[in-house]
This record gives structure tokens, sequence and C-alpha cells, in this order.
């Protein structure tokens, strides 16, 4: 049950009067509702992790791609570049 | 889709381990406190591809297998005796309580519901304004801005049917538990990614001064575990201790502003007790006395008798590392997910149930 997912934010609604700012999430296809008021700045087209129905972190997506750009270098991922999944 | 599958990419892995081979020496052992993490090596099999002198021990970051047997029966109790909309995430309504869980309760009329978000549970109040609806708020401080923010929400939508049955706990003071045991084997520990997405990474820092011991927060994915043990290997190698983000495209070193405001609205820190493991001082959270109203443990008089462990169940020497989920006697004997004796044969999470799988997998042999 600690398990939070990102997701990328398709869509932004407001309940209860324009109080809560909520978004249309998509799981790899799957869309679910999160609530986005622990990360207000978060817009459509981000990455957001979510856990139990509360968007919780915006992904960096400079950070994400550190990793790869280290093991890029040694020249290890060739391949994982012709698949986009 | 981006951000997942790289974080998966057998090619990836497999550098890791590579390096994690070169530059091991010495024999280690390192906890990965969070259950999540437990799950994910597991699944993925990484427990078997590492050298043999890496031991990963599973630490009690399993919210579920932690809750108390006298808060389920109390959830029970609620849910038979008060005819309350009983609220929970799925895993929590099979853990046994000393006379039934919530799932036998509900096969016996009781009205208990299970959700995905503790949100849910107060748009359910909202339309049942007749009936009292209470969420069973378990959870580490990855789960505590939800279940606040669900007290917040009805609070400001003046919904005073809804309650929460907390049963919050802490991660630093239980690594600070483990660590102070006499008989801890613990080298390093990888800290749960998710919680340091709240709180932020300072309250690790006491601890790697205190225990002179490596700290790695450390994310899920497969790539992420094993570049969170390279970062510990590295350090144990090298004869350091420091604490290191291995997670930095989600954690920030101060954590989330927002959910820790939330957070501190709702909740104080309380003492609590551990399933398996015992009292913590200052390890849990507690509904504040502004906000009693939504408190379920003051809104209904719960009277009932002090349940006990079944003593057989060994989770406490499993959740400090001191056995592994197989070594337990019962283990997938007396014991299976579909007839537990104890919490971490029930959740996903838990160790005991995710060694019952992959052995049933056969993927990987202890
Ligand atoms: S196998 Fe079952 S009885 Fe043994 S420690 Fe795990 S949950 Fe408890």
């Amino acid at each position: 049950m600690c398990l939070a997912i990102p997701g990328k934010i398709q869509s932004i609604t407001y309940l209860y009067g324009g109080t809560v700012k909520m978004a249309k999430v998509s799981f790899g296809g799957i869309i679910r509702e999160a609530s986005l008021e622990m990360v207000p700045t978060a817009e459509v087209g981000d990455y957001v992790l979510v856990h139990v129905g509360v968007a919780i972190s915006k992904v960096n997506e400079e950070e994400a791609n550190k990793v790869f750009g280290y093991l890029k270098e040694a020249g290890e991922l060739d391949e994982l570049y012709d698949t986009t999944i | 889709m981006k951000y997942i599958s790289e974080f998966r990419s057998p090619e990836i892995v497999n550098t890791l381990l590579g390096e994690i081979k070169k530059i091991l020496k010495g024999s280690w052992n390192i906890m990965e406190v969070c259950g999540g993490q437990t799950h994910s090596l597991v699944k993925n099999g990484l427990l078997n591809m590492l050298p043999a002198n890496i031991q990963m021990i599973h630490g009690p970051g399993c919210p579920v297998c932690v809750t108390p047997v006298s808060l389920i029966d109390k959830a029970v109790h609620l849910a038979m005796e008060h005819d309350v909309i009983l609220c929970s995430f799925g895993d929590m309504i099979r853990v046994p309580g000393s006379g039934m869980s919530l799932l036998e309760a509900k096969s016996k009329g009781g009205d208990v519901r299970i959700l995905y978000s503790p949100l849910e549970a107060v748009k359910i109040a909202r339309e049942n304004p007749g009936r009292e609806v209470v969420f069973f708020a378990v959870g580490f401080e990855t789960t505590a801005p939800a279940n606040a923010l669900s007290v917040v929400h009805a609070y400001r939508e003046g919904v005073k049917n809804y309650s929460i049955l907390t049963s919050h706990v802490l991660v630093p003071p239980a690594m600070e538990a483990i660590m102070s045991d006499e008989d801890c084997r613990v080298d390093a520990f990888l800290a749960a990614g998710h919680v340091c997405a709240i709180m932020g990474i300072g309250e690790y820092y006491p601890l790697v001064e205190k225990y002179k011991i490596p700290i790695v927060v450390t994310g899920f994915e497969p790539v992420d575990l094993l570049e969170g043990i390279l970062m510990t290997v590295r350090q144990l190698e090298a004869g350091t201790y420091k604490l290191e983000n291995q997670y930095t495209r989600v954690v920030e070193t101060e954590g989330n502003k927002n959910a820790i405001a939330v957070v501190d609205q709702i909740f104080e820190i309380t003492n609590r007790e551990w399933r398996g493991i015992g009292n913590i001082p200052f390890s849990g959270y507690a509904v504040k006395s502004a906000y009693s109203d939504f408190d379920a443990n003051k809104k209904f008089d719960i009277n009932i008798a002090e349940a006990h462990e079944d003593t057989t169940c060994l989770a406490g020497d499993v959740m400090k590392g001191k056995i592994k989920p197989d070594q337990c006697p019962n283990f997938g004997k007396k014991c299976t997910p579909t007839r537990p004796l104890g919490a971490p044969m029930v959740s996903s999470e838990g160790a005991c149930a995710a060694y019952y799988h992959f052995n049933l997998a056969g993927s990987v042999h202890q």
C-alpha cells in the first residue's frame, strides 16, 4: 500500500467550489484521479508521483535522466534507445 | 513510458550488478526499510542476482504488518457494533485480528469497504449523511498527507459524520530502534524514498552520525535499488558513512513543504505500539485535539479487551532482520497468504508474503 507510481497529468479540474485542484493522471494508459494540493505547481504534461489518490511529488526530468547519462557515456545503453514503450 | 521503462531495463540492471561485483570485497548486511522495496527486490528477482556477500535484510516498513492487533479488533468492533461504514486499504482488511479480520466482519454483515484513497471516504460520508464513516488510516509518512487531507476536506466541507482510526507510524524512530538492538546486524540502510519525498532527508543525519552507518535514500525500481546498493557498498568498502540521495528525481532535500504543513495541521507525534516489535517512543502520529471530532478513537466508545498476539508468529524477528521469512517454522505450512498467522504473510509488501509468492514462482532459491 506504500506504492506510489509516476503518471502523466492529462487534464486538471477543480472540486469543492474550486478549493481542491484535481488531475486526471495517466499511468501507462490507465487514468485515475489525484489531488494536486501537495504539488500546486504541477500542470498538464508534468509527471507526478501519486500515492493513494494524492500527488506527493513532481518527477524531476533532469534528475531522472542523470543516471542514464553516465551509463550512456559508458556506451551501455545503445539498444535501449531503439525501444520506445 | 518514460521514467518507468528505463528504470527497469535489464541492460542497466546488469551494468549496475557488474559495478557492485567489481568493487565488492567485504561481506555486508544491508537493510531496506520499506516493504515496497522488499516487494520490488523479490518480484524482480534481484535478491538472487546479488552476490552472496550482500545480504538484504527486510525491515519493518510495511504499515499493514506493524498495525497492532488491538487496533484491528477496534476496527472490527466499529464495523460490527457501531454500524459504521468502515473503509480501508485493500491489504488491511485481510489482516487477522484476535477474533476476526475485517474481511470476515464484512462476510458477517459489517459494512466494510475497500478504497483506493482516503479522499473517497469523505465523499462516501457526504453521500451518506445519516451514517458514520470511519477510515482506518494506517501508513508511514508517505500516507500521512493523504489521510490528513481527508480530515481537512471533511472539516472544510462541514462533513461531520467522518472520522479516522489512526495507526500512523514513522520510519526514523524504527530505524533507531533497530540500530540500538544489541543483536543488530545491519551495516547500512536503504532509506525509503517515498517517505523522504514527503519529509525530506534531514532526519537521517543524526542516525548516520550516532551509529556511524551509511544511509542511502533509494527509489523502488530495479535500477534505483541496485544504484542504492552500489552507493552503500561504495561507502562500506571505503569505510565512510554518509547520507546520500539516490532518488533525486523525486526526493528534494527539504521534502514537500505543502505535505508537511497539512500533516502538522492534523497530526502530532505520539508513542506507538508496533506489532511484532513493541512500543517505540515518539514513533507515530495521533490526531491533534483541535480535530478530535474527526478522531474515531475519541468519537466512539470502544471498550474491548486487550488482544494477544499469536505467539508462534515470529514476525518481530523477521522485521528486525534476525531471521529470514522462510526460517519461520510456520512459513508455508501453518501460515500461507490464504490463511495467514501474522500480518507479514498478508500484505504484498510483507516479507513473508513476498518470499512465499516468489518461492512458488520458483525463480529464487534461498
Ligand atoms: S511466516 Fe507467518 S507465522 Fe512466520 S513470521 Fe511470517 S507471518 Fe508470522
